[in-house]
């Protein structure tokens, strides 16, 4: 820790400036998207490329409509963003655990390190026929198979960084007679929540690729399986609808925990 | 002892008396058996309750392994420490530290780092009105919301202290707490240790390298050094400094205590 020497939070400074400058980051960021489009646009318009290899926009958006008007879609998005969020919960909060476990002990790190390190490096596809076996083809197996995908970032960052506690506050906790869970929830937890967010982030992301490759295998709504349908119909269109959707909902999903992120780092940091 | 000291009743009934600290033939070594560093040896010293004890010696003489241990932040391998006749073991509930850096959690204003040294058993309310109080001694009650990074460097030591007291502390234990601090915050900082100790009486153990910040704060002063032939530092000197506190800095007394003091610490007084 430094010395601070100022009297004013030198990040009040900029303060009004900052919304101006976040809505002209937000729109600099919308040119690259608006360029792909009007690019998807043109190609399909001169004929580039087929239609059955590359749908125009409208088609797609078209594809959505009616799937819309059936109430399928809307089966599709809920059931896939429930199990990615409660798989994502559910792995976080397993990861937050093992990983405060194995970062402040070094007996539980050489106890369960390299088991974990070994369950880590297991490619995710190669638990699906073994949950299948296990749990069967269900809500709890699609789930746990996203819960392994977002466990190892969280707990994988929140080890490391816990490891890397200024020893100093430590220290000063200590001799304040804090220990065990309450020097954990004082001192080691808020000093890495900045790791934290990252982790989360990270799974978060693993967990919208886990829950594609669930519904690929064995599904029977939500967007993975309708990217399968239509590959068997030959729907091209909603092969993109779906990837879009996929990327619109994991983008949204990871700007709420961004703004999570920017708020918890502001209180904590 | 000061005048002062003896006549001021405490006014928190709970509050700790100050408490006798006894090093005891005290040893401590650190690194492996075959790279083995004596650091201290055979160190035996009696603190008086309610005595301001500097220790002062070189750099890396082994002052903070010396208060460390009365902590219980690290544990000596050859004697013990006594602390109202009771030895130290592990963290010790009758101590109170403040560090060279201020080391408050950035995350928390300076009232809710200050809260962090209230003792286990204390209630809400008087946690509460305990913390104001200290707050307002050491000066910061206008700036309880603040963050520690809006603060500056002696007010953070300041709300430092203010965090060690909290404790009600028998014995408070500081380690160079004044030494990152400049020069004229560093006198200020001495002036309220004293006004301190004063309003709230306890012993003080004050590690520092500083001789004349000894001389201003300390009852006796203990030289911590390479003594005889033997490895690591032991007393070298236990020194009672004349005259009561505040003490005139540019005394002739104290003009001689210094250039002996600096001869033992091995620096020509010139």
């Amino acid at each position: 820790m430094t010395a601070p020497t100022t009297v004013a939070a030198p990040r009040s400074r900029n303060r009004g400036s900052g919304s101006a400058r976040r809505v002209r980051g937000a729109l600099l960021g919308l040119i690259v998207p608006s360029l792909l489009l009007g690019a998807w646009q043109l190609s399909s318009v001169t004929g580039t490329f087929s239609a059955v290899q590359l749908p125009p926009p409208g088609a797609v958006a078209a594809a959505g409509a009616e799937l819309l008007e059936r109430g399928e879609l809307g089966v599709h998005l809920g059931i896939s963003t429930q199990r990615v969020l409660l798989g994502f919960a559910a792995g976080a909060a397993l990861g937050l655990t093992a990983g405060a476990v194995l970062g402040l002990s070094r007996t539980a790190d050489a106890l369960l390190g390299p088991t974990i390190g070994a369950v880590r490096a297991v490619p995710s596809l190669a638990w699906v026929p073994l949950l299948i076996l296990w749990i069967g083809i269900n809500e709890d197996s699609k789930v746990t198979l996203i819960l392994i995908g977002a466990f190892f970032p969280v707990f994988t960052t929140v080890s490391l960084a816990l490891r890397h506690v200024d020893r100093n506050l430590v220290e000063a906790g200590r001799a304040f007679g804090l220990t065990g869970f309450r020097l954990l929830t004082t001192v080691q937890l808020p000093a890495i929540i900045p790791a934290v967010f990252s982790g989360l982030r990270l799974a978060l992301a693993q967990s919208w690729l886990f829950l594609v490759a669930a519904e690929l295998i064995a599904a029977s709504m939500g967007l993975g399986w309708l990217l399968s349908d239509s590959q068997n119909n030959g729907r091209v269109d909603r092969i993109f609808l779906a990837i879009v959707l996929l990327a619109l909902l994991g983008k949204t999903t990871d700007a709420l925990l961004g703004l999570a992120q920017r708020w918890a780092v502001r209180r904590w940091a | 002892m000061t005048a002062v000291l003896a006549s001021s009743t405490p006014t928190d009934p709970r509050r700790r008396p100050p408490l006798e600290v006894s090093f005891s033939r005290l040893g401590r070594s650190f690194g492996t058996s075959s790279d083995r560093r004596v650091v201290l040896r055979d160190v035996t010293v009696d603190i008086r309750p309610g005595e301001v004890l500097a220790i002062l010696g070189t750099s890396g003489c082994g002052k903070s392994t010396l208060l460390r241990a009365a902590a219980g932040l690290d544990t000596p391998d050859a004697g013990s420490v006594l602390i109202d006749g009771t030895e130290v073991r592990g963290i010790d509930e009758r101590c109170a530290v403040a560090f060279q850096e201020p080391r408050l959690l950035p995350w928390h204003t300076l009232q809710a780092n200050v809260a962090i040294g209230l003792p286990k058993s204390s209630s809400a309310s008087a946690g509460k009105a305990k913390v104001a109080e200290l707050l307002k001694l050491v000066g910061l009650d206008r700036f309880a919301k603040h963050r520690p990074r809006e603060v500056s460097g002696g007010m953070a030591q300041r709300a430092s202290l203010a965090r060690a007291l909290a404790r009600t502390p028998g014995v408070l234990l500081l380690d160079e707490p004044f030494g990152a601090l400049d020069a004229l915050t560093r006198l200020k900082m001495q002036d309220l240790l004293l006004e301190i100790h004063a309003a709230q009486p306890t012993t003080v153990l004050l590690v520092t390298h500083d001789v004349d910040e000894a001389l201003q704060l300390a009852d006796r002063i203990l030289v911590l050094g390479s003594s005889g032939d033997g490895p690591g530092s032991t007393v070298k000197d236990l020194i009672p400094v004349p005259g009561a506190r505040p003490r005139d800095r540019s005394s002739r007394e104290l003009a001689e205590l210094r250039r002996h003091l600096l001869t033992l610490l091995g620096v020509a007084a010139h």
